[in-house]
């Protein structure tokens, strides 16, 4: 009996695990996207960001996870209270259970599902109803006009998304996250070269579904104080700004499985590259230097103590990515620097969003609507045919894939050039005037 | 939209609300609307049919005050009004006492007073650019400008010790002499400007999001414009050449070449091209003025106590916001019986009705920001 439980369970010891890990870990790392952020975003504004909790404002993400915590908990007196609370809930739940399907590597993976992709897709969606159930039920016009400008524009992107990752799904043929990654190592090349404006397309789309700037008109705090979170605070307040940096991890982490080749390092088959398997190493012991020369420096003893931590912990990982190079039992290559290799793209990706936002104004709901519609879905249907034709070209008339790829790029792109040279020319007139 | 304009009423309390319009409340609290202007909008979804300003949140008095005050006492309060803009205001009530007198400053106060005033409008220019980048969604610009401001700022900071509330001028003149480095410094910050101003432009001018946003935006035209009494920038961009230091010279602008730049549609992006101008153009007259400083004494002969002749005056400059006038009536004692002050930003803000109806809820912001109130003027 006991013996048969213990065998029913083992397949699912590791996936429970990861699941668990997720789960704690998530909300921290979110903390420290968020803390990048700040700090990128002060670098390009010319100034320091965070810098009093910890060494360089390292402890940053704690003390305000604390703060949010011991907040008071304030809910509009005419709210529909079990709505109310249940919005930053449902928020949160749709962006941690979209990871659930995610590869973080060949081996990190709570379920590698056949229909992995439509999952995430679906489940992510669900976050919506946290944004709309939330701007109706805190009764503020504010928010409702927040939640009814996020579904719109959820609504109209996903399509774009939607059609771009079609685009590389047809050139994987299957859904499985784990079976995408496979056969852009097989082909020894990532989607995003074989397909660069589905790439573009998912790029820009992604940013408008996590309600990034310059697409973050739902939550715009010059217009709508705060969009559907206008009558948040503490907590729940954390629930949908946690639910906002995990939604950017996974659209990033959707991406990066999609069109940047997962958690292949560059190159994946080029024998002559192999040195690239030295680059994690490398960084980490690069880092734990930098920490370990800042360490003496700190004006304060506890600083000193926690760069030198940090500088170790740097040290410690770059032992753990090493072993597998000089051959230690027990450490897999394919997946410590799997895990490496994704979350660097990853974050990447998600220093693409920080770079834009503070980059651009922000784009009017209209003009939002207008991109969308009558340009990103229609080249974003374009493409998909352009690229289903290439792979026709290629089974049937043995075109060769890359040839018949880069027509149908290079004919998808002149669509798109027409739309938008039809888009200035046949611009409806601006609104107002005497 | 056109309708939207015309046939709504302009009292939004007493037009009935059709079954698809609210009506929302923007401030006093609202991170844009520039400090506490209330703004009540009638939408119908995000379409503007209607608005009302409300202000008075900020009202203190000047005006009253200014009554029970002797001329020199009342100076320091007038830097309370536009407080981004204090230098200016200190200059026009300093010159409308002069004038009430039938004193004039010496020649060598009148040329500092010149370049402190422009160095001050290239200031309120700046915060004026960094919020209003800030209320379209960027959110760059504004440390930049920032960093800009605060040279000023410094200079202000060594010429009489304060920063943002200066009281530099006295009537009569200047109370302090220029300190040494001062030429040299406003030379560095000027040349430095001309690149600073490059990089606002990379940012802006040419960007689809930001000329999207402003083209075509706020519309005034130049009848209407004038006919509401809107002056400085919002005047100018509608395509109205008048500047009161072109038209009517004080202190020593007609010493000095510079342009008047104007606009044509009278949109937030032409009011945005007329500004950034205007700060090249202040830096331009600041650049003139510090190579030929007269010397020679900084305070006019006036007495301690002043007690100017029974009678009125109205003297106006051109401050960052438009035509500050001052309106002063003297009984012959040390106390005016009757300051009235002309605010721009107050007057300018009439046109704000006129330019938000029929645009969305995201152009009220850009417009709150183009017409670069600020409230401490508005409600004095």
């Amino acid at each position: 009996m006991t013996h048969s439980l213990v065998e029913f369970f083992k397949p699912h010891i590791l996936p429970l695990l990861y699941a668990l890990v997720i789960v704690l870990v998530l909300p921290l790392i979110a903390g420290y996207v968020v803390l990048l952020e700040r700090k990128v975003m002060a670098d390009m504004q010319v100034r320091l960001g965070p810098m009093r909790v910890g060494p360089h404002g390292l402890l940053q993400p704690i003390a305000d996870a604390l703060k949010l915590l011991l907040k008071e908990d304030i809910i509009p007196e005419n709210a529909d209270l079990w709505i109310f609370w249940l919005a930053p809930v449902l928020s949160v739940t749709a962006a941690m259970l979209a990871m659930a399907a995610l590869p973080f590597g060949p081996a990190f993976q709570i379920a590698d599902l056949n229909i992995g992709l439509l999952f995430i897709l679906g489940i992510s969606s669900m976050g919506i109803f946290g944004i709309v159930l939330g701007g109706w039920a805190s009764n503020s016009h504010y928010s409702l006009l927040g939640a009814l400008r996020s579904s719109a524009q959820l609504v109209s992107y996903e399509t774009a998304a939607g059609m771009a990752l079609v685009s590389a799904l047809l050139l994987a043929g299957t859904l499985s996250m784990h079976g995408i990654v496979e056969l852009q190592a097989q082909q020894g090349m990532w989607f995003v070269f074989e397909a660069p404006i589905a790439f573009f397309i998912y790029l820009v789309a992604s940013i408008a579904e996590t309600n990034r700037a310059p697409f973050d008109l739902p939550e715009a705090e010059s217009e709508l104080v705060a969009g559907y979170m206008t009558e948040y605070s503490g907590f729940r307040w954390a629930l949908y700004f946690l639910a906002e940096y995990a939604n950017m991890i996974v659209v990033g982490s959707i991406a990066t499985t999609l069109f940047l080749g997962g958690w292949l390092r560059p190159f994946p088959n080029v024998p002559a590259l192999d040195f690239l398997d030295y680059v994690p190493i490398l960084l980490m012991l690069l880092t734990a230097g930098y920490c370990f020369w800042r360490a003496p420096r700190q004006p304060v003893k506890v600083q000193k103590m926690f760069l030198a931590a940090v500088g170790g912990l740097c040290i410690l990982l770059a032992a753990i990515l090493a072993a597998p190079v000089f051959g230690v039992p027990y450490f897999s290559k394919a997946a410590l620097h799997g895990a490496f290799w994704f979350l660097l793209k990853v974050f990447l990706y998600i220093y693409v969003f920080m770079w834009l936002r503070f980059t651009f104004p922000r784009y009017r709901f209209d003009q939002l609507m207008k991109l969308g519609w009558h340009f990103m879905i229609p080249v974003a249907i374009v493409n998909v045919m352009g690229i289903g034709l290439a792979l026709v070209l290629n089974r049937q008339f043995h075109w060769g894939l890359a040839p018949a790829l880069l027509v149908m790029n290079v004919g998808v792109l002149l669509v798109a050039a027409w739309l938008a040279w039809v888009g200035e020319r046949y611009e409806t007139p601006v609104v107002g005037g005497a | 939209m056109g309708d939207a304009r015309t046939t709504a009423s302009p009292n939004i309390e007493t037009t009935v609300l059709g079954a698809d319009e609210i009506i929302i409340n923007m401030g006093p609290q609202h991170p844009s609307t520039h400090g506490v202007l209330r703004v009540k909008l009638k939408l119908d979804g995000e379409k503007v049919v209607g608005s009302e300003c409300i202000i008075g949140y900020l009202h203190r008095g000047v005006e009253k005050i200014a009554e029970h005050r002797n001329y020199q006492q009342f100076a320091p309060y007038v830097d309370r009004m536009d407080y981004v803009a204090a230098v200016s205001n200190g200059l026009g009530y300093c010159e409308a006492v002069e004038k009430l007198m039938g004193a004039e400053a010496p020649p060598r106060a009148r040329v500092i007073r010149t370049i402190l005033t422009e160095l001050q409008r290239i200031a309120s220019h700046l915060l004026w650019l960094g919020t209003h980048a800030l209320d379209i969604g960027a959110l760059t610009p504004i440390f930049y400008c920032f960093r800009e401001r605060e040279e000023i700022l410094k200079i202000f900071e060594k010429y009489c010790g304060a920063r943002l509330t200066t009281h530099a001028f006295r009537i009569g003149g200047l109370q302090y002499e220029a300190y040494d480095e001062m030429e040299k410094e406003v030379e560095r910050f000027c040349k430095d400007l001309e690149h600073k101003i490059d990089e606002y432009e990379a940012l802006l001018t040419e960007n689809r999001i930001w000329v999207g946003r402003t083209k075509g935006i706020g519309v005034l035209t130049a009848q209407e414009a004038m006919d509401l009494g809107a002056t400085g920038p919002v005047l100018r961009a509608s395509g109205v050449k008048w500047d009161v230091r072109k038209a009517m010279p004080y202190a020593a602008y007609d010493q000095y070449k510079f342009e008047i730049p104007t606009g044509q549609n009278g949109d937030t992006y032409d009011r945005y091209i007329v500004r950034i101008q205007e700060m090249r153009q202040s830096r331009r007259i600041c650049l003139q003025a510090i190579q030929n400083i007269p010397s020679g004494p900084i305070m006019a002969r006036i007495g301690k106590v002043l007690k100017p002749p029974p009678g009125e005056v109205y003297h106006s400059i051109e401050a960052p916001k438009g035509e500050l006038g001052y309106y002063i009536v003297s009984d012959g004692t040390t106390q005016p019986y009757r300051v009235r002050i002309r605010p721009p930003s107050f007057v300018n803000l009439q046109a704000f009705d006129r330019m938000v109806r029929g645009h969305l809820v995201a152009d009220v912001v850009a417009i709150i920001g183009t017409i670069d109130i600020v409230l401490g003027e508005v409600d004095r």
